[in-house]
């Protein structure tokens, strides 16, 4: 299979595999923050999510960039539904962390609050989610040698 | 997939065009409506692009004059008239508030498409007309190397300078056009980060006490609480030791000052709180009171509380008080003149003048102008009256920008900064 898919199972191109680490770990420590800000109330832990949830947008976004780009490629290959998974994951996790940004510029306990909260476990979820996609094929390779 | 796109296309869509303001609520005079918090995750940003005055100037009422009595300033601010009639300026920009999140940058950038893009003088102009045509035929640099001076006064024969960081002091001797003696520091201002860094200043009737307003250091405390000692209060600084003391707290951003003359109270514009909805909260126009609270950051308009603020403190907001009297939501004020001996006469002999520099948090431009508000007893007594106005063009652009606002009482003149076309503009009766 073609490693530049991004997702298959010879498992991501490296280079795809390093930008998905960054909105996987970027995502997770802005839930974190927030975490740490909702039970604070120290404005640091927020300024710190909203740069970590800024640096996962940009890197989230040409990972998803590749994957839409590898889809549209191999348009016509097998099992479409199936390889559509993984950049539909990326898609929602984008959107819903573009959101999230703009909720993280309210000011104080706004830019967090329960809908904050929320919107960074969602792009927890969806940025883990699409790396166990990513990654599983990895895996399974890693395991037949 | 596309489902998600468009749900989120459709949010975003929803969530911006939030900003549409109520044109039934009525936000002037003692007793505004308040609406109930709006927060959209884009906050409404409306900037009146500059274009400037060309052949133009601003709208005065039948029976007044308008000339520019001096253009290419350095973003003219507050000014004071000596008793020669002499007009001084205070020109600059101030604030050395970092960047904190991603939305610094990016407001940042979008707010700056609204202001001049001439650099702050960090001075004081003089600007003398002398043989009273409307023009100044001369115009020096009165004091040179200051820090973002904002404030003015003139006590006893001394002139005083609100620099962002410090109160400074400076001899003065009569007709003088230029002043090279060193300040002498009455008292240190507090001026870390100064998001908003404005030093309002004015004096007491006796003279024996200096008022300074100090913003606060942030929108709502988004700074942390910690940044915000001694900011959003007003202070009353002994003017023979520097000592001070705060006379209110809570006042958000008190950015002019000026002495009713009936009852000699102090009163102040203040700039409220954004990001709660075009039409919350409203700036005011109150007397200081002695010991008052105003809300800030707890709550708005007397106590309305905004959740933003955590840990919130019931027990502020129950000490709040309501100012005295509402100027609309965003307008901006940032200058206050009260009309002495007489004022202009007619129905403009009692009452105050407000520069309203305008707003950016609503799509609906509001401010833009310079307004008269009638006073009787000492009090507000009726709605504002547009005094000056032509400052936006019919589709929304700006070609100026009111800030300061001073009455000279003795030849019956009303000077307007302009820090937008960096103009001063002096309004006087067609004689």
């Amino acid at each position: 299979m073609d490693r530049e898919q991004g997702a298959d199972a010879a498992g991501p191109h490296p280079i795809h595999a390093i930008l998905l680490g960054f909105p996987i770990a970027l995502f997770t420590t802005a839930l974190i923050t927030d975490i740490a800000y909702l039970r604070t109330a120290e404005i640091q832990w927020t300024n710190f999510s909203a740069w970590l949830i800024s640096g996962a947008l940009l890197f989230g976004g040409l990972v998803l960039a590749w994957a839409l780009i590898a889809l549209v490629i191999h348009l016509r290959a097998p099992n479409r539904p199936r390889r559509m998974l993984y950049p539909g994951l990326l898609a929602a996790m984008w959107i819903l962390g573009l959101v999230n940004a703009f909720k993280h510029s309210q000011d104080a306990w706004s830019s967090v609050g329960a809908f904050g909260l929320i919107l960074s476990i969602l792009c927890t979820i969806l940025a883990l989610a699409a790396g166990a996609v990513a990654f599983s094929g990895f895996a399974a390779r890693e395991v037949a040698r | 997939m596309i489902r998600t796109l468009t749900c989120g296309a459709a949010l975003l869509l929803a969530l911006t065009s939030c900003g549409r303001s109520d044109p039934g609520l009525d936000q002037l005079g003692p007793e505004p409506d308040v609406p109930a918090i709006r927060e959209t995750l884009v906050p409404p940003m409306r900037i009146a692009k500059p274009v400037g005055w060309g052949d133009r100037t601003p709208v005065v009422p039948a029976g007044f004059t308008i000339t520019a009595l001096a253009t290419d300033l350095q973003i003219p601010r507050q000014m004071l008239v000596l008793p020669n009639g002499d007009v001084l300026v205070a020109e600059g920009r101030g604030g050395h508030a970092p960047a904190l999140r991603p939305k610094d940058v990016i407001a940042g950038v979008i707010k700056k498409q609204g202001n001049t893009k001439v650099a702050g003088g960090d001075r004081v102009t003089l600007l003398r007309d002398a043989d009273g045509d409307g023009r100044a035929e001369v115009r020096t640099v009165f004091i040179d190397n200051l820090d973002a001076p904002y404030g003015l006064a003139f006590v006893d024969g001394s002139i005083y300078v609100a620099n962002q960081g410090a109160l400074l002091r400076f001899p003065y001797q009569p007709g003088q056009t230029r002043i090279t003696a060193a300040g002498e520091e009455v008292t240190r201002l507090p001026s870390a980060i100064n998001h908003h860094w404005t030093k309002s200043l004015t004096a007491s009737a006796d003279g024996l006490t200096l008022y300074v307003g100090i913003g606060s250091n942030s929108n709502v405390g988004e700074r942390g609480m910690a940044v915000e000692e001694e900011r959003a209060v007003v202070w009353a600084i002994d003017r023979a030791t520097g000592a001070r003391r705060t006379v209110a707290t809570g006042i958000r951003n008190p950015t002019a000052l000026s002495i009713e003359p009936t009852t000699s109270a102090l009163w102040a514009v203040v700039n409220e709180r954004d990001e709660i909805g075009p039409q919350a909260s409203p700036d005011y126009l109150t007397s200081v009171r002695e010991g008052a609270f105003y809300g800030w950051p707890y709550s708005y308009w007397g106590q309305h509380v905004d959740p933003r603020v955590r840990p919130q403190k019931p027990e502020m907001v129950a000490r709040a008080i309501a100012p005295d009297y509402a100027l609309g939501s965003h307008v901006a004020a940032l200058g206050l003149s009260f009309a002495t001996n007489g004022g202009f006469g007619g129905t403009f002999s009692q009452g105050a003048f407000v520069g309203e520099h305008g707003s950016w948090n609503r799509q609906d431009l509001s401010g833009y102008k310079v307004v008269w508000i009638p006073f009787a007893n000492g009090r507000p007594a009726n709605r504002p009256v547009d005094f000056v106005t032509g400052f936006l063009t019919e589709d929304g652009q700006a070609r100026g920008r009111p800030v300061g606002v001073t009455f000279d009482p003795t030849r019956r003149l009303l000077f307007v900064a302009d820090d937008l076309s960096n103009t001063v503009w002096r309004v006087a009766p067609r004689r």
